[in-house]
């Protein structure tokens, strides 16, 4: 670990205990969404577009209904109007028509698996044949699959409602620009000695989380429903299902289930509503549980993108200009993250001179959805791989020239306002002065690369109560799925608070009527924000402990302290109370102490992360193996450093993943043909070496604690650390992902090709 | 008096100019003051009265979370900025 900068004499915090939840999920009683079963439970099953883009003329459910076992069948015709309008739900917006229409087609279908039916039957079995017995006719149009194709006069338009700012009333498949600018572009060119020009493509990728969508629903006559589900956000839940049933908001329970994975991709609705509506046409509960292809085919995966990268820099290595355009696939709705992109894409540097220019795009693929640093990853694979080759051109080593023009506190952000304290020098000194960097990499076909990335971090709103109970242990309850630790997180800050051990503290998960409005676990903001809820919790429970004493020694709460986990009284020789000790005497000074919070929690910290990798290539095939990898990552301070280790490891290798191998290839006609495991390939143990890492703590000024979020910005340097890798290794600048065999052969062929034709020339 | 900044989108509205200095001690007085003096880009800035969920606040370097009734100092920076995180659901 690096040097801290946290310098609070933490008990707790900072140490690695066992996470409280490990016992159930390796004996496997952890209850997962797909692991809930009631009496007279009915199984749902979806039909799935196989045309990419059609109208649906008619969909006949007679036949259907008619095969014995079948009990409901839903379509659009169910769901209430929805209004056309943008409104915030967590960390995202959401057009509650766009979100309507992906749950069941209206009147189009827009992507290869887009859902039209669904049918409860007796057996998961019946309802699949059932599915067969559905008769849609389609009137089949042209797909449109790529950027290029949707802006191109002309194109095949996808959502006939959808306008843009710039546009008029013109129907479009552009559904928002953006733009970012400073300083003069022209005069930062013309002082440049060096220019870099490139475009670069990457493929749609998808999180690749292990536990397929699942929700069950049960609708009761009194009108209540409840919700049972694998999600990042049971509050988003509800509220995106009260939107799509058109119910309110209270009448709706979730209950989250334990989360095999999400990254992103479980911070919406897909299956939650379609279990509800089944449930109250056949008054009985309703499971649904994707499959594999499924989820491949019809939840969220990452934007695939088109990005143009122009950047100068004088000969002594000073970035001076630098100008961007970017167009991401949303799929088949407005809403890809290509703003977060277009402001990360040179967060970590200072760049007097910039103009940003970045669209959203809608495209006949599924409506994509977060990916860990939404929008991030692919810009910095384009402007990481540009930013090295200025280095190289100016012989300066790449570290060496992001420490040169990386951030620091007072530098503005892309979008002006200064940074606060931040660590991103701080992670590029890490690396250098790291083992694996100052070895000496050896052997033919073998190079290094390094990489950075920028993710901003979220806030938002959480709630927490801390219960001290009458043994004096605690439980601490908040609203926030566990997804990476967050509830050892969550123990430990209350621990640490109340001066306790943290075995003697018991987190709790709630469902949506046990707690406070809680937003989606995303943008890295458990830790931070749901952390800041759980320490003011905790403070509230000792501000209360403290009434307490002074009740019992009869003192005034002033002349009591809370220090080291015990109770003391001020200016005498009373001897101090621990928890343990003053819990018993609750109800006769008041009864129970349960401490509260909630916060929309300000002071957010963002994360900087850098990466170096060695690979090896296979010249003959094209083949990348990776030697070593270490990933440096500011945390602020690192509550749990071993589940911190667990985020950067985590990131890291998936981005290696999207670097190497992962990408939805679709036919011509837009059918997606590689939905399932075997050949939409994610990395496994035996594709990658330990990842090492080294977690720098320059503490946030904005938390108590000095937490900023870890979940997701270690995902942004690997792809461009492994095309910087693959030049240094084969001289071959990739400008494209996946950098898989075929793709890296084909390039490394016209590379030895242009190669020995200007030799012959020469 | 407090300073906006005014998006590259919208400064359209603004003749070009980047940053306007705007009277007003709330969120709501300066966009309501920006709307007097550029007509138009109050519009863009409001949905139903509050700031349009796309757009995203930030006061001082930070990102604001109350909307109109957020509160400005005397000196405040004021960016109106895409809501970020991951897109549209």
């Amino acid at each position: 670990m690096a040097e801290s900068t946290t310098t609070r004499d933490f008990k707790v915090i900072g140490t690695r205990p066992i996470r409280p939840d490990g016992v159930d999920k390796v004996t496997g009683r952890a209850k997962f969404g797909a692991d809930y079963a009631f009496p007279g439970m009915l199984h749902g099953k979806v039909l799935r577009s196989p045309h990419a883009h059609a109208i649906i003329k008619s969909i006949k459910i007679d036949k259907a209904l008619k095969l014995p076992g079948v009990k409901a069948i839903v379509t659009s015709k169910d769901l209430p109007a929805a209004e056309n309008k943008l409104e915030q739900s967590g960390e995202m917006t959401v057009n509650p028509m766009h979100l309507s229409m992906n749950i069941l087609a209206h009147d189009k279908v827009l992507y290869d698996g887009h859902a039209i039916a669904a049918v409860a039957a007796t057996s998961p079995h019946i309802a699949e044949e059932a599915l067969r017995l559905i008769e849609v006719e389609y009137e089949v149009l042209p797909p449109v699959m790529t950027v290029d194709a949707a802006t191109k006069p002309g194109a095949p338009i996808l959502l006939k409602d959808l306008r843009n700012n710039e546009e008029g009333d013109k129907p479009t498949n552009v559904a928002q620009h953006y733009q970012f600018k400073r300083g003069d572009i022209a005069a930062g060119f013309k002082a440049a000695d060096y220019v870099i020009e490139r475009e670069f493509n990457t493929a749609m990728v998808h999180q690749g989380y292990i536990e397929p969508h699942n929700a069950v629903g049960i609708y009761n006559s009194d009108g209540q429903a409840t919700i049972y589900c694998s999600t990042q956000g049971a509050f988003d839940v509800r509220s995106l299902s009260a939107q799509v049933l058109g119910m309110p908001v209270g009448k709706i329970k979730v209950v989250p289930a334990e989360i095999g994975g999400g990254f992103g991709g479980k911070t919406t609705i897909y299956l939650e509503p379609l279990s509800v509506l089944l449930s109250k046409k056949t008054g009985a509960p309703v499971k649904l549980v994707m499959s594999r292809s499924e989820v491949l085919r019809a939840s969220g995966p990452t934007p695939g993108s088109k990005i143009k990268v122009k950047m100068g820099a004088t000969k002594d290595g000073k970035l001076v200009a630098a100008e961007i355009w970017m167009a991401y696939q949303a799929g088949a709705f407005p809403g890809s993250p290509v703003a977060a992109g277009a402001l990360c894409i040179i967060a970590p540097y200072t760049i007097e001179n910039f103009l940003i220019d970045a669209y959203d795009v809608v495209v006949n693929r599924p409506k994509t959805a977060a990916y860990r640093a939404p929008g991030t990853t692919q810009a910095a694979f384009a402007s990481e791989t540009v930013i090295d080759e200025l280095a190289e051109k100016c012989g300066i080593d790449p570290i060496d020239f992001r420490i040169k023009n990386g951030v620091k506190e007072g530098a503005p952000q892309v979008l002006g306002p200064p940074f606060k304290r931040i660590g991103f020098i701080q992670t590029c000194e890490a690396i250098k002065n790291s083992e694996h960097y100052k070895s000496k990499l050896t052997g033919k076909f073998r190079g290094r690369g390094v990489a950075s990335g920028f993710w901003f971090n979220a806030g938002m709103q959480s709630s927490a109560t801390v219960n001290i109970h009458t043994d004096g242990t605690a439980s601490v309850v908040t609203g926030s799925p566990d997804i990476g630790g967050s509830r050892a997180s969550m123990a430990m800050i209350t621990a640490e608070v109340l001066g306790l051990p943290v075995t003697d503290v018991r987190p709790i998960t709630a469902d949506t009527d046990s707690i406070g409005h809680t937003d989606v676990t995303a943008g890295s903001r458990v830790t931070f924000a749901t952390g800041m809820a759980v320490y003011e919790a905790a403070k509230d429970a000792e501000r209360q402990l403290i009434e307490r004493a002074a009740k019992v020694w009869e003192k005034k709460p002033d002349e009591v302290e809370f220090r080291g986990g015990m109770l003391h009284a001020k200016g005498n020789g009373v001897p101090p109370m621990s928890i343990k000790q003053l819990a018993p005497r609750f109800a006769r000074t008041g009864g129970p102490i349960t401490g509260r919070a909630s916060v929309n929690a300000r002071g957010v910290g963002p994360g900087f992360a850098t990466t170096v990798v060695d690979v090896e290539v296979d010249p003959d095939t094209g083949k990348v193996q990776l030697l070593r990898c270490t990933v440096a990552q500011d945390a602020g301070k690192a509550i749990h450093p071993s589940y911190v280790e667990g985020q950067m490891q985590g990131g890291t290798a998936q981005g290696i993943g999207w670097a190497l191998n992962e990408e939805y290839f679709y036919d011509d006609n837009g059918t997606l043909r590689n939905s399932g495991f075997l050949d939409y390939r994610i990395p496994t143990c035996l594709d990658l070496p330990m990842i090492e890492t080294i977690i720098v703590e320059e503490a946030n000024p904005g938390h108590p604690l000095g937490v900023r979020g870890v979940g997701e910005v270690s995902i942004v340097p690997p792809v461009a650390a492994v095309a910087n890798a693959i030049y240094r290794a084969v001289g071959v600048r990739m400008t494209q992902t996946p950098m898989s065999p075929p793709k890296l052969l084909k390039a490394i062929l016209k590379h030895r090709g242009a190669t020995q034709h200007s030799a012959a020339a020469d | 008096m407090p300073t906006v900044v005014i998006p590259a989108l919208l400064r359209k509205f603004t003749g070009g100019v980047e940053r306007v200095e705007v009277p007003g001690k709330s969120i709501r007085e300066l966009v309501q003051r920006l709307g007097e003096r550029f007509p138009g880009i109050d519009r863009q800035l409001l949905q139903d009265g509050d700031i349009r969920p796309s757009i995203a606040v930030s006061i001082d370097g930070e990102i604001a979370t109350g909307g109109v009734l957020d509160t400005v100092g005397e000196n405040s920076e004021v960016h109106f900025i895409p809501a970020l995180g991951g897109g549209e659901v």
